[in-house]
């Protein structure tokens, strides 16, 4: 297949450096070589690939837990307790995901405190993403009709009542779609980690990619893991989209 | 009269028996907009009033400050002789637990009702609205037992059976109530209210959202209720045939004050107002 592609540009750049113009159209894309590596390496791979869906999982987790303490913080009726919740979303999402990272990796040990870096990636993304998890919680709790709130006090329902049994789980609903962005993100986040010596799926790929010299092949195929990664979580996310939507009887509701 | 009788009523009760709820120079206001001015307003125990009055004249403010989704702005309402919408100050004050102390007066002074007095007092109110309400995530049946069981601790299965007395609910039980009909919905609704066995039952123009074939069997239900309970009824409505059913007195509003009132016969054949007259008409 060489001989269809001399007349392109592409195949005029630089040796060995340019992603398209050397390693994608030589023959070296796909070798033997680098197959009968990436075939050894494939414990390895999957072992990065294991990290990271753990810190994808675990950071979710956190980040979870960090959105609903947040959010419903935001809209507790005290103003001090609106306006730390405010002050901390302002500040996990102003400051960079990359800094906050290196923070807790490099700045938090000199405070005497050192954390095992996977905790320090999944402690980073609970924060960040936990910030942005918090407008969701707040939004979809203030997306409910006040209707249903007011129906639930007509029947002598108390604040916690309201919040657990009418309006939860109705902004549940409206929380999947925007989480699962969020999720997706978070994933695509976790190479971060590889920069704090963290054994995950790109830092593994990387590996590959040092002993083959098969760049191209090599971050195609963390291209497609990820990709693989983000299409199961979606999935997932919409398989609880679904029946969270046939709870509240919209399209294809049980009845 | 409905079984309980409450706590000895207080001093300034008028008479033996107090009103079931009285509006004590009431005012409620929206920013610059005054919808209540000084109301006073009297319901005698198992009396149906029925409100009526050109849209925005304060009929639904009225039913929303008693279900307290509204606070008043000035004034006091009470309910069975004792404060509603306040509740006596004082250094045994209740509701102390954050930093904010009564200002440690006389024991006689009232302050605006916290959460916890409201949600104490409000649990002998009903109240059916417009848009029914219903909770989209619960089956009809879990919308009739929600409150039952979670708020005045039935069993589950008794609370089931008060659902069933209130309402033949067939083959609905199990049904998603965005399944049925309008009128079928409101009928939920309103046995959704009397499942919890208040004392007063507030009607929010509770036919306006149906289409017209279906707001008879609506208020087929209500005057049956009317007929077979002593529940105190406040309405707010424009079936002028339904108040003259049910109605012991109504009201005309206008501009957040009661303009007349009387028997439905005498105010709705031969209102004493030009703008009861009109308004009247208006209706055809």
């Amino acid at each position: 297949m060489n001989d269809l592609l001399p007349a392109l540009p592409l195949s005029s750049g630089p040796p060995a450096s340019g992603f398209l113009s050397s390693d994608l159209l030589s023959s070296d894309f796909l070798s033997s070589d680098f197959l009968s590596e990436t075939v050894r390496a494939l414990p390895s791979i999957a072992g990065g690939l294991l990290v990271t869906l753990e810190a994808t999982l675990l950071g979710a987790a956190l980040a979870l837990v960090v959105a609903f303490a947040l959010g419903l913080a935001a809209l507790s009726r005290r103003m001090l307790v609106r306006g730390a919740s405010r002050a901390v979303v302002e500040f996990l999402r102003g400051t960079s995901l990359y800094v906050q990272l290196f923070w807790l990796f490099f700045a938090l040990p000199m405070l005497g405190f050192r954390l095992e870096p996977l905790a320090c990636g999944v402690l980073a993304f609970g924060l960040n993403y936990g910030a942005y998890g918090a407008e969701v919680v707040r939004g979809s709790i203030a997306a409910v009709p006040a209707a249903q709130t007011e129906a639930a006090i007509a029947l002598g329902m108390g604040p916690g009542l309201r919040l657990r049994r009418v309006v939860l789980p109705q902004a549940y609903a409206l929380m999947i779609p925007p989480f699962k962005n969020l999720l997706i993100q978070l994933l695509k986040a976790t190479p971060l980690l590889s920069l704090v010596t963290v054994a995950d799926l790109t830092f593994r790929i990387d590996q590959l990619r040092s002993a083959t010299g098969g760049t191209a092949a090599a971050y195609l195929l963390l291209l497609l893991l990820y990709f693989g990664v983000a299409v199961l979580l979606s999935a997932g996310m919409n398989a609880l989209e679904r029946s969270a939507k046939a709870r509240l009887g919209q399209e294809g509701g049980g009845a | 009269m409905p079984t309980e009788p409450t706590a000895p009523a207080a001093p300034d009760a008028p008479g033996p028996v107090p009103d079931k709820v009285r509006f004590d120079g009431v005012t409620k206001r929206f920013g610059d907009h005054t919808v209540l001015d000084g109301l006073d307003l009297a319901v005698a125990p198992g009396e149906r009033v029925t409100l009526i009055g050109p849209s925005g004249s304060g009929k639904t403010t009225i039913l929303r400050l008693l279900m307290t989704l509204e606070r008043v702005t000035g004034g006091v309402i009470h309910v069975d002789g004792e404060p509603f919408s306040h509740m006596p100050s004082g250094p045994s004050g209740r509701g102390g637990r954050g930093g904010r102390g009564g200002p440690g007066g006389p024991g006689g002074k009232l302050v605006p009702a916290d959460e916890r007095h409201l949600a104490r007092r409000r649990r002998h109110i009903g109240m059916v609205f417009q848009q029914f309400n219903l909770f989209p995530h619960m089956s009809v049946l879990a919308n009739l037992t929600e409150a039952p069981v979670h708020v005045l601790g039935l069993g589950k299965e008794e609370a089931a059976e008060r659902a069933r007395e209130l309402l033949a609910l067939a083959d609905k039980a199990d049904a998603h109530p965005t399944r049925l009909s309008g009128g079928q919905q409101q009928r939920v609704a309103i046995a959704r209210a009397l499942a919890m066995r208040p004392d007063v039952l507030l009607l929010d123009e509770v036919t306006s959202a149906l289409d017209p074939e279906l707001v008879a069997e609506v208020l087929d239900v209500l005057r049956d209720v009317a007929a077979t309970t002593d529940l105190t009824m406040l309405c707010v409505t424009h079936e002028m045939g339904f108040a003259r059913d049910i109605s012991d007195r109504v009201l005309m509003f206008d501009g957040g004050r009661v303009l007349e009132s009387g028997p439905p016969g005498a105010l709705l054949d031969d209102p004493g107002h030009e703008r009861t007259r009109s308004f009247l008409r208006s209706l055809h």
